[in-house]
């Protein structure tokens, strides 16, 4: 049966209080991973693992947090932001995040605020709708 | 004092499995200052016998190839002391394993009482995505811990 959008999101919360040792009304759909939940690098692999588990599902390396790889890029980083190319690329490897904010200053050190709790929702309800 | 906080295995599956035991004593200097007449083996301590045991089980599920580094402590509770003259039984169970990482969970038993619960990550620190580079040697997995796994039949080996 397929999960709705509220219990895939309580499954997430479940993940993120487990993960990161935060209270659950502080998993709110907005909270940035990073900035309010004090996730750092090793918690997305963390996190990554435990979604696997909790929704019976494979998330390829990088498919859900992919930033890493494109920053040694020169055509889609220059000078501490993101060019028109870089941002159309991560846009495309990333379409479960909302840009709106970031698009106009696309600055590398903001790139841990696309991460919220609502682009992971959006990412399992899209991954489990395609299975 | 090596940096040893196991005695040995006595078993070990290959990729999914290890227990290792280690004899407590007040030959270890430090149960004398923790606590002054009240020695017992420090928390961090069973932290660090239970990376030990996972982090073996980890590394030679890629024979050893790659540098296996603790990441995170996901969840260490602890229910009782251990004290000197204790046998204690360290088990790690690999949960997951992938290139870049891997997660265990762990038990320390004395005699038949859960003493701690311990569930750990570790990074193959020379597949980080951020291309950071580490010296070519294995400094993980000097002979001094795989010694600890000689004589001791590997079942389920790739």
């Amino acid at each position: 049966m397929a999960m709705s959008r509220n219990e895939i999101f309580q499954e997430v919360q479940e993940v993120m209080v487990d993960a990161l040792g935060v209270d659950d009304d502080e998993v709110t759909t907005g909270a940035k991973l990073m900035g309010d939940l004090g996730a750092e690098s090793i918690d997305f692999l963390d996190i990554v693992f435990r979604l696997e588990k909790a929704f019976g599902i494979k998330i390829p390396r990088e498919e859900l947090f992919p930033v890493e790889s494109m920053m040694s890029n020169p055509d889609f980083v220059d000078n501490g932001k993101l060019t028109e190319k870089g941002l159309a690329e991560l846009k495309k490897a990333m379409p479960h995040t909302d840009f709106a904010g970031f698009e106009n200053d696309p600055d590398i050190n903001k790139l841990g605020d696309l991460f919220t709790v609502n682009s992971v929702v959006n990412y399992i309800e899209t991954k489990l709708n395609a299975a | 004092m090596r940096w040893i906080w196991i005695d040995k295995f006595v078993e070990f599956e290959s990729g999914r499995r290890a227990v290792a035991v280690k004899n407590v004593t007040l030959a270890e200097e430090h149960l004398h200052d923790h606590f002054p007449g009240f020695p017992v083996m420090p928390e961090t301590l069973m932290i660090e016998a239970m990376a030990q045991t996972a982090g073996i089980l980890v590394g030679q599920a890629r024979n050893f190839q790659e540098k296996v580094i603790l990441a995170k402590i996901k969840k260490a509770v602890f229910s009782d002391y251990i004290r000197p003259g204790d046998t204690i039984k360290l088990t790690a169970e690999i949960e997951t394993l992938t290139d870049e990482a891997a997660s265990t969970k762990g038990e320390i038993m004395c005699l038949d009482k859960v003493i701690a619960k311990i569930d750990l990550m570790f990074s193959h620190i020379d597949q980080n995505i951020s291309g950071k580079k580490f010296p070519e040697e294995n400094f993980v997995f000097t002979d001094m811990f795989k010694s600890l796994l000689q004589g001791i039949a590997l079942s389920g080996t790739k």
